[in-house]
């Protein structure tokens, strides 16, 4: 190589010349976690505009039936504790592998991804309640279009974490994912945190201030 | 290590080459490689660059007499939505990324982006989603929704072929291909520079591409949300843009723009990149005030994420929201002229050579201030009452994103492509690539600002005699025809330069950041120890020990 | 297309005015003295920034040969930075002054019509690909005229002002409203109401088209706006009013074309009033023959150009929504014959 590496300038000191400082390595999230952020980041914008259109649209039907004659309170309020109570899990799961306690991170890790699947079944009884009782369907009205594109979308996301925290449980009990790899548990928890989040907001806009 | 490569008879590498053809294709299929798939996307943008040249070509064709017939209005309408999609979506956003693959991490000191299969995702989805955009012709014909597909237009009712869908489906598909790109570009960008690079010293093409990321992630999510409720509107019955069922026409205005507005500033970003790294090197000296310009980046990036109805101010929005995106879009001004005077200031006392990068470098300059300059125009919200859906507009963004984001991507084009290859591109065909391009493009879209004057609106595929427009139309059609070859000539040049092309050596303009310590072309893994850098040019650093950046900065 | 087509009521020759820098309303004025003002700053700062960079690069061009040793490396200047952050902060604070007039001085809502105001209020309705203009009221007196795509309004000569005040709406997409040298664009949007208005003292022809994409014909969707002196204003407004002429001739071939047009589909979207035509998707046609072109602005209107129409509208303006009929050359002679009487 005709030019020696910028490394090799280090040891210019030797001959008289000024010598530069010394380098220390950056205390900074490593590459995957700036990843998951910035994959984070894009969901906040694609949610925000889900969001923005629910709320634009909002009484704005001219025909029914509203969010108020048909959406039912106490069964989400049902779902979104078990989403609510999740996040607990899932935290607590990884501080339990950060400990180094195996067998506790895995029922805690099992717990979310009962709590995912508690949710997800809770909102598919509410769809077929909303589907065959009120025959609310997504070209019912602007309300169905933009409810259920806003709930499936935030769904659809759910679910990916469902799937996603299986594939780490299984991949662990196989002995494919060693417990003192923490990255994927603290990847996958983040986003679960993210899509609670999201739900939070969700729930707000749709059954409180919508309704 | 280059120099035995470049010795290697010509007839030992045809030999390799037609054995390898089989493997070849194999490998660039299955590679992870950043600098394999940045020049996939580089090739992908060419094919488009060619495709969306001759719709354009055939618009102007048609536009060059009143009432001339030689495509129909259906041709026509189909020719624009396709250009438009074409430029922005397939050719403009793939370059930029190609070359931002295949740089980044030869410029931080990097052996590869963060996730090299994330990486390779992106591309071949980016792909796809440009032939699912060209199959729409498999329906008949292709959208005629105009690249914005303003609702209601793109409903059922008055989209009714299949052709609208696989607009809106392409898109979204490659959005997530560009959105994986961003995604990666960030973690790279943060997460991998080499030992003592920190952010106030990565090279600035690599500054200005995490900041076009971090706008992709927030300007594409919109717009994919948007095509997945138009989607649903055409599919699945439902409502969001049926205005007859309390749809909004002006929601997909606002989300389009939302996306759209940005994206302008995801294209134009890297070419300021670009020709912040040509201007030091061409003219000697370091770049002019490195924080300012790096600071007016991102501010640039936070404002364009707040001026998007700036597009909007004809649809009859309150005079106090048309005043606050007169204000933001104004603003963008600020870091904008910041940045012209810090390039400036860089030439300024410099030893300028005027090889073609800094010709490109030179055309973006003196062609991108004008388009900055309408632009002011079209911000100052009454007189863009005037000039809004006019040929104006057509001549002021094909000003900024030839003027200003061609011209610097070409800046960088010339400047790597001795790295990227090995071989150097013919000069003499470099000066009639720039000049022929520099005046077809002032006579194409000079006389475009004269035509939106006169009272032409775009998106006509022909006008009556008496409106006085021919004139000015034929000045742009022959710009256009003037233009074509000088692409042609690029394109021979790239391909012939391979062969033909003088070595370059590893360091062919003495320049001063990571990617020149490397041989041309670099090998798989990039560098053989990582570097580690003191200063923003580690490579002054080397070549000046007396007087080492690092003590300055 | 033929070349008669080409030909349009105002004569082949005639090259039109449309210049936005030629304004002949309040708004229109306003606009062009703000695009001057913008366009002297620009040009100001244009000379400045190219005259820098031609002088750096005549000045600074291969100095001292290739061998020579580098400049002197300038890092930055705080002090720099900060002047030329603050001149074109400067610039941008006077622009967004006047920017700030120039809007509440063009975009004022339309006020509420009262007897004796002089005004007219038209209802601008955008369809694919042609313009109705319901007219609502002129000086305070309602009225009940319907018509397409040339819209004839009052002069305001003699010093009186006689404001025209649109309200713009869509049947279908989106449109806009453009005649440059009365004022700005302003888009037709389904379900969003939208206002503007103008005035001009100088009587005549005034000629712009929609100017937001709106399908296969927007390039046709031409806008023909006629100012006339207010008493001829008024006459065309009182014979608007009326219902259609009837053929006084029972027997002449304009009573058969009137008996072919309402026993074919005509009816399902045209309307021509006093008649039991009562269709709406297509443009009335209670005065056609008022109208000085066809087909939205596209040609004269005459014999040989509504045969045409009437044989193939298609091949008049190609993706137009009205569909050839496949109508017996005898019966489109005497639509023709009908339709020519409608003044």
């Amino acid at each position: 190589m005709m030019i020696p590496d910028a490394s090799t300038a280090d040891h210019g000191g030797t001959t008289g010349l000024p010598f530069p400082p010394a380098v220390s390595p950056e205390k900074t999230l490593d590459a995957a976690q700036w990843g998951m952020l910035a994959f984070l980041l894009s969901e906040v914008a694609f949610f925000g505009t889900l969001i923005t259109a629910y709320v634009a649209y909002i009484g704005q039907d001219i025909a029914g039936p509203t969010p108020h004659e048909v959406l039912s309170l106490p069964l989400v309020l049902v779902t979104t504790l078990c989403l609510l109570a999740s996040s607990g899990t899932i935290h607590l799961a990884d501080r339990r592998l950060h400990q180094g306690r195996g067998r506790g991170f895995q029922l805690a890790w099992s717990a979310t991804i009962v709590l995912g699947v508690a949710f997800l079944l809770g909102t598919a009884y509410e769809w077929r309640e909303l589907i065959v009782e009120h025959q609310l369907t997504i070209g019912r009205n602007l309300f169905g279009s933009t409810f259920y594109t806003l709930v499936g979308f935030h769904g659809l996301h759910v679910t990916m974490g469902v799937l996603m925290m299986l594939a780490v449980l299984g991949l662990m009990l196989a002995g494919q994912l060693s417990t003192d790899n923490r990255q994927p548990v603290q990847l996958v928890s983040w986003y679960w945190h993210f899509v609670d989040g999201v739900w939070i907001v969700v729930f707000a806009v749709v059954y409180l201030i919508g309704r | 290590m280059a120099s035995i490569e470049l010795d290697t008879p010509e007839v030992g590498q045809a030999a390799a080459r037609s054995s390898a053809a089989p493997s070849l294709l194999y490998d660039l299929v299955t590679t992870v490689d950043h600098k394999k798939i940045g020049l996939m996307y580089i090739a992908m943008a060419l094919v488009f660059l060619v495709i969306g040249g001759c719709e354009a070509l055939l618009m102007r064709w048609q536009l060059l007499f009143p009432r001339y017939d030689f495509i129909g209005p259906d041709a026509f309408n189909q020719l624009f939505t396709m250009h438009g999609t074409t430029m922005v979506f397939f050719m403009g956003m793939p370059t930029l990324i190609g070359i931002g693959n295949f740089m980044v991490p030869l410029a931080i000191g990097a052996r590869d982006m963060a996730f090299p299969r994330l990486n390779a995702f992106g591309f071949w989805v980016s792909l796809l989603g440009g032939l699912l955009v060209y199959f729409s012709y498999a329906t008949g014909g292709a959208p005629a929704i105009g690249w914005f597909a303003y609702a209601p237009l793109t409903e059922r009712t008055f989209a009714r072929s299949a052709a609208t869908d696989f607009w809106a489906l392409g898109l979204t598909v490659s959005g997530t291909g560009t959105l994986a790109g961003a995604v990666n570009f960030i973690a790279t960008i943060l997460g991998m520079r080499a030992p003592g690079m920190t952010l106030r010293k990565v090279p600035f093409f690599a500054w200005t591409m995490l900041w076009t990321s971090v706008l992709i992630l927030f300007a594409i999510p919109p717009l994919t949300a948007a095509l997945v409720m138009l989607l649903f509107d055409r599919n699945l019955g439902a409502h969001f843009f049926d205005t007859q069922n309390g749809g909004s026409a002006l929601l997909w205005q606002h989300m389009f723009w939302f996306f759209g507005h940005p994206e302008v500033y995801i294209l134009i970003l890297p070419a300021f990149g670009m020709v912040s790294e040509v201007i030091p090197v061409f003219s000697r000296k370091v770049l002019f005030g490195y924080e300012f310009m790096a600071a007016a980046t991102a501010a640039i990036a936070f404002i364009s994420l707040g001026v998007w109805a700036h597009h909007m101010f004809a649809v009859g929005m309150s005079r106090t929201a048309d005043l606050f995106f007169v204000v933001s879009s104004l603003l963008v001004s600020i870091p904008t002229g910041i940045k012209f005077f810090n390039w400036l200031a860089t030439m300024y006392g410099g030893r300028i050579s005027f090889a073609s990068p800094m010709l490109f470098a030179f055309g973006f300059l003196s062609m991108f201030l004008i388009g900055g300059l309408t632009g002011i125009m079209l911000a100052a919200a009454p007189f863009d009452f005037q000039l809004t859906d006019s040929y104006f507009v057509i001549g002021h963004f094909h000003w900024v994103l030839i003027g200003g984001t061609l011209f610097g991507t070409f800046a960088g084009l010339y400047y790597w492509y001795p790295k990227v290859t090995g071989r150097m591109l013919s000069e003499r065909l470099g000066r009639w690539h720039f000049w022929l391009l520099y005046v077809g493009f002032f006579l194409t879209f000079g006389p475009m600002h004269v035509s939106g004057f006169l009272g032409m609106p775009r998106r006509i595929y022909t006008y009556d005699v008496d409106r006085g427009w021919d004139f000015w139309n034929q000045l742009t059609t022959v710009g256009a025809l003037l233009q074509a070859p000088s692409y042609a000539i690029f394109i021979y040049n790239v391909v012939v330069s391979l062969w033909k092309g003088r070595p370059a050596g590893n360091d062919p303009w003495d320049a001063w950041t990571l990617e020149w310590t490397t041989t041309s072309p670099p090998p798989s893994y990039n560098f053989e120890q990582i570097p580690v850098v003191h200063s923003r040019r580690p490579l002054w650093d080397i070549k000046h020990p007396d007087d080492p950046d690092w003590k300055y900065e | 297309m033929t070349s008669e087509f080409i030909l349009l009521a105002s004569g082949p020759d005639a090259v039109q005015n449309l210049s936005i820098f030629d304004p002949a309303s309040p708004p229109a004025e306003s606009i062009r003295a703000l695009s001057l003002l913008v366009a002297a700053i620009s040009a100001f700062i244009f000379i400045i920034v190219e005259g820098v960079l031609f002088y750096s690069v005549a000045r600074f061009r291969g100095r001292g040969g290739p061998q020579a040793s580098e400049p002197p490396q300038v890092y930055g200047s705080k002090a720099i930075e900060i002047a030329w952050t603050a001149a074109p902060a400067l610039i941008v604070f006077i622009l967004v002054l006047v920017v700030t007039r120039t809007l509440w001085a063009v975009n004022r809502p339309n006020p509420q019509p009262k007897a004796g105001d002089q005004a007219l209020y038209v209802t601008v309705i955008g369809h694919q690909w042609w313009w109705e203009y319901v007219y609502e009221t002129y000086d305070g007196r309602k009225l009940g005229v319907v018509t397409a795509n040339e819209m004839h309004v009052p002069a305001s000569t003699g010093g009186v002002s006689r404001p025209v005040y649109l309200t713009l709406k869509s049947a279908d997409v989106c449109h806009s409203f453009w005649v440059p040298r009365l004022g700005g664009k302003t888009d037709l949007i389904p379900g969003h109401p939208n206002e503007m208005w103008f005035q001009t003292d100088k009587p005549g022809l005034y000629l712009g088209q929609c100017a937001e994409y709106c399908g296969t014909q927007h390039a046709n969707m031409l806008l023909r706006v006629i100012v006339d002196e207010p008493a001829d204003f008024e006459r065309w407004l009182e014979n608007e009013s009326k219902p259609a002429v009837v053929p006084a001739d029972d027997d002449g071939p304009e009573s058969a074309g009137q008996a072919t047009f309402f026993t074919q589909s005509c009816v399902n979207c045209h309307r021509i009033r006093g008649m039991s035509a009562n269709g709406k998707f297509g443009p009335d046609l209670t005065h056609l023959m008022a109208r000085r072109t066809l087909a939205s602005g596209m040609v004269a209107s005459n014999r040989d150009h509504l045969r045409q129409w009437l044989v193939d509208p298609q091949s008049v303006k190609p993706g137009c929504l009205m569909p050839a009929f496949g109508l017996q050359p005898r019966e489109i002679d005497r639509i023709v014959d009908y339709l020519l009487t409608l003044n």
